[in-house]
């Protein structure tokens, strides 16, 4: 019995070592997919506890991907279990908020000009949590988690070629979208980036 | 190369998913096409910008409590509050043109074949069980001094590359000592730093992986991997230090290298 409690908790402190780094990035990845935090915390602990479970078959090789996974299986249970039901979401969805916290500037008139500015990142999240699921995913892995593309293959299960439509589909929409926000700051000035020679 | 096949290419740059040669192209047909150049800028202005952290959640205090708690509980007594069915997908679509998405699938499936090799995946996970290893008492080094002239011929004979062994005492990253490892079945030169309680490794080789001329980053169970190319080696970078300080070191490391070799 001795034997089996020391070994019991070796592995737990394995398990904390190797898990607990990640607790952010889980927590980044639920906060996007669940859109609230209330939601994000219930994923995220159910996350760890079946990780925990797992752990045992855990054979890596690396762990954030893996937890990663089993977070978004836990999402898309919920998502299931809950049907239609929309689900509460509390980022900045007020109007006047949303225009009081303007997109990056993009001119369309000379592509030559096109220029991407730093803008408030709330408002960037509130426009990452408005892309449709499968696109709001994969931007998420890719640029908060910072998974390559082989791992977010992994994650989401999808061939490679997959992951890079909807990385592209994804950019793509997160781009249009700050276009259309009106009453975005005017650049000062011309800027010469993104010229080519 | 057109333009619309080159779209999902030029995500692939900017994710640094492109081999070398590949990039090379994007970037020559990028330096005459102002359209995709515009394109590019923006797309990368973008990703830098999300990849920044400033978008990274924390998770709350309550919550990273609740969970070290519960990984702190014996585990028979941790029991799921909810029975979870098989995840089933309900992907929503609405709103966006079917079209696009499957001629970028389409395009996608064209380009697989020039993505950057797995391999580098393979070797970032090897060079990491490898520090793993190194830190394991009496593992971490072969030759122990503190003398950079005494590190570097020691590896004569042992791996095919002289390797530069940079002296950062000055820059509080001090020169632990020299070891043998094995990376992807290739013996390959581990010069040992320290700051403060933290060990870096750094792996160096002539082939460790695909060549970059940025440096890559990533971090795998919980350790910093900084990987890239300079002056014909391939060096990779491990430790438990912050990513900005792991970030420094590559920096010192890489200055250290353009030097001209001192007379001593």
């Amino acid at each position: 019995m001795a034997d089996d409690a020391v070994a019991e908790q070796e592995r737990m402190r394995t398990f904390q070592a190797a898990a607990l780094p990640h607790l952010d990035d889980v927590y980044t990845l639920a906060r996007y997919l669940m859109r609230n935090t209330h939601d994000a915390e219930d994923a995220v602990q159910e996350c760890f506890l079946r990780a925990l479970r797992h752990f045992d078959s855990y054979r890596g090789p690396a762990m954030k991907p893996w937890l990663l996974a089993i977070l978004r299986n836990v999402c898309n249970a919920e998502f299931a279990r809950r049907g239609k039901e929309e689900l509460p979401t509390d980022y900045a969805t007020d109007e006047t908020l949303a225009e009081e916290m303007p997109m990056w500037q993009e001119p369309q008139a000379s592509p030559e000009k096109m220029i991407v500015q730093r803008q408030d990142s709330a408002t960037i999240r509130r426009l990452v949590a408005e892309l449709p699921e499968p696109f709001r995913e994969a931007i998420v892995l890719r640029e908060m988690n910072n998974l390559s593309y082989q791992e977010i293959a992994q994650v989401a299960g999808v061939p490679i070629g997959t992951v890079m439509s909807r990385l592209a589909r994804a950019r793509a929409m997160l781009r249009s979208a700050w276009n259309a926000t009106e009453n975005s700051i005017v650049r000062p000035g011309p800027a010469a980036a993104g010229t080519a020679p | 190369m057109k333009c619309d096949e080159l779209e999902v290419l030029l995500h692939a740059l900017i994710d640094d998913e492109l081999d070398a040669g590949h990039a090379q192209d994007v970037e020559t047909h990028v330096a005459g096409c102002s359209a995709c150049a515009a394109q590019l800028a923006s797309y990368r202005a973008m990703h830098e910008i999300m990849g920044g952290g400033a978008l990274k959640e924390t998770a709350p205090a309550h919550l990273r409590s609740r969970i070290e708690a519960l990984v702190a509980a014996p585990a028979s007594r941790v029991v799921s509050m909810r029975e979870f069915m098989r995840p089933t997908r309900r992907w929503f679509f609405g709103g966006f043109a079917a079209g696009s998405a499957l001629s970028a699938a389409a395009a996608a499936s064209v380009v697989l074949t020039v993505l950057r090799n797995d391999q580098s995946q393979t070797i970032a996970d090897e060079v990491v069980s490898a520090h793993i290893r190194s830190l394991q008492a009496g593992h971490l080094m072969d030759v122990e001094t503190s003398d950079r002239h005494t590190v570097k011929p020691w590896f004569n004979g042992r791996v095919d590359v002289a390797p530069p062994v940079v002296d950062l005492t000055a820059e509080s990253f001090t020169l632990l000592g020299g070891r043998l490892d094995y990376i992807d079945n290739e013996p390959v030169a581990a010069i040992v730093y320290q700051r403060r309680k933290h060990v870096i490794n750094l792996f160096v080789a002539r082939h460790l992986g695909a060549k970059y001329r940025r440096t890559l980053s990533e971090s795998i169970q919980g350790y910093n991997v900084r990987h890239w190319s300079q002056d014909g080696f391939d060096l990779w970078a491990v430790s438990d230090l912050v990513g900005d300080e792991l970030d420094e070191f590559v920096q010192k490391i890489a200055g250290g290298l353009r030097q001209p070799p001192r007379a001593s």
